[in-house]
């Protein structure tokens, strides 16, 4: 290996562990307010990068069907939920919360497409569709069992998992696709040249993460979640209403991934199941940081993208045996640190 | 003849009368018998223990690959590469639980994902095994040199092996073992606290099931005289889940019916559904999906649940013969019998119990009180090894027992109850008894699985009976014990208790939550206990239930002891009555 090469797979590496820094926030995000480990959260990127891809030959994409579909069911849900609890006047108010904003956005998209608007126009839509989508199927599979235990929230999870890439498969297709990039220019720095599109991902995977740390240092809604993901009875009791948080936690996660995908899709194919290999590598990251420390998961993602780009180099076969087989060390390590108990004979 | 006999004959009569049917339902009714057998070993992790996996059609793609290899390559003879196999998924199963049991119950599953996949693209990469087209020309079973082809032979053998399974897993989870077992999904504190190891048996579970996969996947192999990784892939992985959660993960039955649903639904959309949609696919990922979640909304038992409903109860086990279980002896009236030395426990830079001493002496009833937030229960979880203490030290008779684990405490002749009672509430009264005399016999998971344990099980049911008989629960015993209110399931606690033969009991707020007479039945029961030579330390709220009761008291206020002596100075106490009335 020349020092081209070398430096050219720490390209690769850095790229990928942006992708997997973000995704690992979104996942641990979603733990610690829902206690659910969302498997799914692959299939955000996925959706956001084949939505752009349809936006792009001026169509509407499923994604808006299956955003108006959970919004009718989520409707009739929230109606039954109200009746139930003899909260008939409540309805209104939560038919126009629940079905107004897919409406809209149905709307905005149904008329923007067949315009083929400037790309940064037609991301903006991707990530808007794919966002509604994660506060939907929070309240249509994720709300009714929220008493449940992480073990039925995660068969959930997965169940939620194969219904989105079914679905995947029957709005996109088996074919693969690639977006294209945000900016055409190369950067040349004598030794390596980089690929703008690159910048892109090293420039929105910082301002994210340093959008987020605003918003969860500073801002009410943002202390409101990690109250809740701290101690979810005390969070209730101080007001804080646990599916709110769940739903702003959705949102986020969708915006996060959908984002991503948009960030990716002209690196890389995508296709209809890609999601799902790209989602477990932000939650092998994710793992490093014990499902709760989001700089660790950072660090995880970092190891992960050295890890798999430079395997892809020696081993390319063997790329993701090598990614998921460090699963194993990473918790032995995890397992040894967690055992406080002294043992004395 | 009992309903639940009658419909299990009717169900073998029926597997049996099968290959009756043309060829392509034979083969379906291998598989099912296949994919029940990987489902069997999930009720017992997901539904019993409380773990799941994701990575159970790995196992089977490892049985299946190394048999195939073996018996390809190296011609070894297919029995022998059974061994192998089950070597190999041993030694995985027993990594894969080292590095995961030990934390949150969600670790499993995540390991197991990773590694299904890991195998997955491994048996994809392999050139040795034949890439995606893998590998062809495996060996039919042969018994004494005569090779099996016949479709109904696989049938009847893979079901044979799944009914034993099934017939193993009843035996084991009505055991000595098995009781501990469905212990461990309302956490670890009340195994451990009689004296089962968590870590241990939940290691036991998940390699039992990884077992019952690789020889699901054994026998796939030679049935189908070829492998690809396709069936052993994630996917896979994940529709073993769905159908136990389909089925009804709480019960064995889940399984077969959770395979038998799944396999059948499955083969009819991959018909139905390309012709509807216009295009190939997997397309039943979307209706699987989307049911799951309706069953975990609206039936989270699974279909099992319903079918219970309309089976009459089991008929009850009679408990009869006398309890000859060994008896620990007790110390002498008066002999100090625990120590507790200037104990001390802090969380981060709380004080939450601040070098506190105490005795108490054999035969005598202590009372440990104190406003809440005393320190009282984190103080009782010291003794008991549920909390490890910060500094100082506690003594049972002459043994040191701070820095020991529940389990080996409990082995020294302590027993204790829980301040939210924990009981099984699915099993019956008697079986919630039995559990507490897991220390008095040593039969195993094999001498279980096969049965070979009833004399055992008929003399610690009787003990059970017996203990239950002296707290006046004798007439409940074969209910289960959800459904006695909360004042009587905690006197069960109490008998599971003394099924323990302990030296100390350790009762916590055992009058919480009690009715006025209840409280009285329970002073008196203490005391006949008291009369028998037994030694309490109670933890308690309520002063008037202990003041009659108690031959001492220890009050504590902010983590520290406050006050020590008999019932009548405590009650005259100036700084007790500061701490209890604020002043008066």
């Amino acid at each position: 290996m020349d020092t081209q090469i070398f430096l050219l797979l720490a390209q690769d590496a850095l790229t990928n562990s942006a992708i997997y820094v973000l995704l690992a926030m979104a996942t641990i995000l979603i733990f610690g307010v829902t206690r659910i480990i969302f498997i799914p959260q692959g299939e955000f990127v996925s959706f956001g990068a084949l939505t752009l891809a349809i936006l792009q030959n001026g169509a509407v994409p499923g994604t808006v069907w299956l955003m108006l579909i959970l919004a009718v069911v989520a409707a009739i849900m929230e109606v039954v939920r109200l009746l139930r609890a003899e909260a008939g006047r409540e309805i209104p108010t939560a038919l126009v919360k629940t079905l107004l904003p897919p409406l809209a956005i149905a709307g905005i998209v149904y008329v923007c497409a067949p315009l083929k608007l400037a790309l940064g126009w037609q991301v903006l839509l991707s990530i808007m569709i794919v966002t509604m989508l994660g506060p939907l199927i929070y309240r249509v599979a994720f709300r009714p069992l929220a008493d449940a235990t992480v073990l039925v929230l995660l068969i959930a999870a997965v169940a939620v998992h194969f219904a989105l890439v079914g679905l995947g498969l029957l709005f996109f297709g088996a074919e693969g696709v690639r977006t294209p990039a945000f900016s055409e220019a190369q950067i040349d720095l004598g030794f390596l040249t980089v690929p703008g599109q690159n910048i892109w991902v090293y420039a929105t995977s910082i301002t994210l993460i340093l959008l987020l740390a605003f918003f969860f240092g500073r801002t009410m809604y943002g202390k409101a979640l990690r109250a809740v993901a701290f101690n979810r009875n005390g969070a209730r009791l101080v007001g804080i209403s646990p599916s709110l948080a769940g739903t702003l936690a959705f949102a986020l996660a969708a915006a996060i991934g959908s984002l991503s995908g948009v960030l990716i899709g002209p690196i890389t194919t995508i296709y209809y199941d890609s999601g799902f290999l790209v989602g477990l590598k932000g939650f092998v990251s994710a793992i490093v940081g014990g499902l709760a420390s989001y700089p660790a998961a950072a660090a995880g993602a970092i190891l992960v993208g050295v890890v798999e780009s430079y395997s892809s180099f020696w081993l390319s076969a063997y790329k993701d045996v090598i990614v998921f087989t460090m699963i194993l060390p990473v918790l032995l390590w995890l397992s040894l640190k967690s055992v406080h108990f002294e043992e004395e004979e | 003849m009992h309903m639940r006999r009658i419909g299990l004959i009717l169900f073998l009569v029926l597997l049996a009368l099968l290959p009756l049917l043309p060829s392509f339902y034979i083969t379906m009714g291998s598989y099912i018998g296949l994919f029940s057998l990987v489902a069997l070993g999930l009720v017992l992790l997901t539904g019993v223990t409380g773990l799941t996996s994701f990575g159970q059609a790995a196992f089977m793609g490892l049985g299946a690959y190394t048999s195939a290899v073996l018996t390809t390559m190296f011609s070894m003879s297919p029995w022998l590469a059974l061994l192998v196999a089950l070597v190999l998924t041993i030694g995985v199963a027993l990594i894969l639980g080292a590095v995961t049991l030990r934390m949150g119950g969600h670790y499993l599953p995540l390991a197991t994902i990773a590694w299904g996949i890991s195998l997955y693209f491994l048996f994809g990469s392999l050139p040795d095994l034949g890439g995606q087209t893998g590998l062809s020309d495996i060996p039919a079973l042969s018994i004494f040199g005569v090779e099996l082809h016949d479709e109904r032979f696989y049938y009847y053998l893979i079901w044979l092996v799944c009914l034993a399974a099934m017939w193993g897993t009843v035996n084991l989870l009505d055991s000595r073992e098995g009781r501990a077992i469905r212990a461990l999904k309302n956490g670890l504190f009340m195994a451990e606290a009689f004296g089962a190891s968590g870590l241990r048996l939940k290691t036991v579970v998940f390699v039992y099931s990884a077992i019952l996969a690789c020889v699901s996947g054994w026998l796939y192999a030679h049935m189908q005289r070829f492998v690809n990784p396709s069936p052993f892939g994630i996917n896979i992985g994940i529709e073993f889940l769905f159908m136990i959660t389909i089925g009804g993960a709480g019960n064995i039955w889940g399984a077969v019916i959770g395979a038998t649903l799944v396999t059948l639904l499955k083969t009819t959309l991959q018909g139905v559904l390309p012709k509807i949609i216009g295009q190939t696919g997997n397309f039943e990922s979307i209706v699987f999906g989307v049911m799951i979640i309706m069953v975990l909304q609206w039936m989270r038992g699974g279909v099992w649940v319903f079918i219970e409903r309309f089976l009459p109860p089991r008929p009850d086990k009679p408990a009869g013969g006398s309890s000859d279980l060994p008896v620990r002896s007790q110390p002498q009236r008066g002999e100090p019998l625990l120590k507790v030395d200037a104990i001390r426990k802090e969380f981060g830079g709380l004080v939450a119990v601040k070098n506190v001493s105490f005795e108490v002496f054999a035969g005598e009833i202590v009372g440990l009180i104190g406003p809440n937030g005393a320190g009282k229960s984190t103080t009782f979880n010291l003794i008991s090894g549920e909390l490890p203490r910060t500094d100082g030290d506690i003594y049972l008779r002459d043994e040191k027992i701070s820095g020991l684990r529940p389990p080996k405490i409990a082995r020294r002749g302590l027993s204790r109850t829980f301040q939210h009672v924990k009981l099984i509430s699915g099993m019956t009264v008697i079986e919630n008894v039995m559990l507490g005399a897991y220390l008095r016999t040593r039969d195993g998971l094999f001498s279980a699985g096969l049965r070979l344990n009833r004399r055992v099980e008929e003399r610690v049911a009787a003990e059970a009976a017996k203990q239950l008989t002296r707290v006046g629960l004798g007439d409940s015993m074969y209910v289960p014990a959800g459904s006695l209110p909360l004042g009587k399931q905690r006197i069960v606690e109490i008998a599971r208790a003394l099924c323990a033969d302990p030296i100390l009991l350790l009762l916590d707020e055992p009058a919480a939550g009690l009715r006025y007479k209840e409280k009285q039945e329970l002073a008196k029961l203490l005391e006949n206990l008291r009369s028998e030579g037994l030694s309490v330390l109670i933890v308690e709220h309520d002063m008037e239930f202990l003041m009659n009761l108690v031959d001492r008291i220890v009050v504590m206020e902010f983590g520290r002891k406050l006050a020590e002596g008999l019932p009548h100075e405590i009650r005259s106490n100036p700084e007790v009555l500061e701490a209890y009335l604020g002043g008066v």
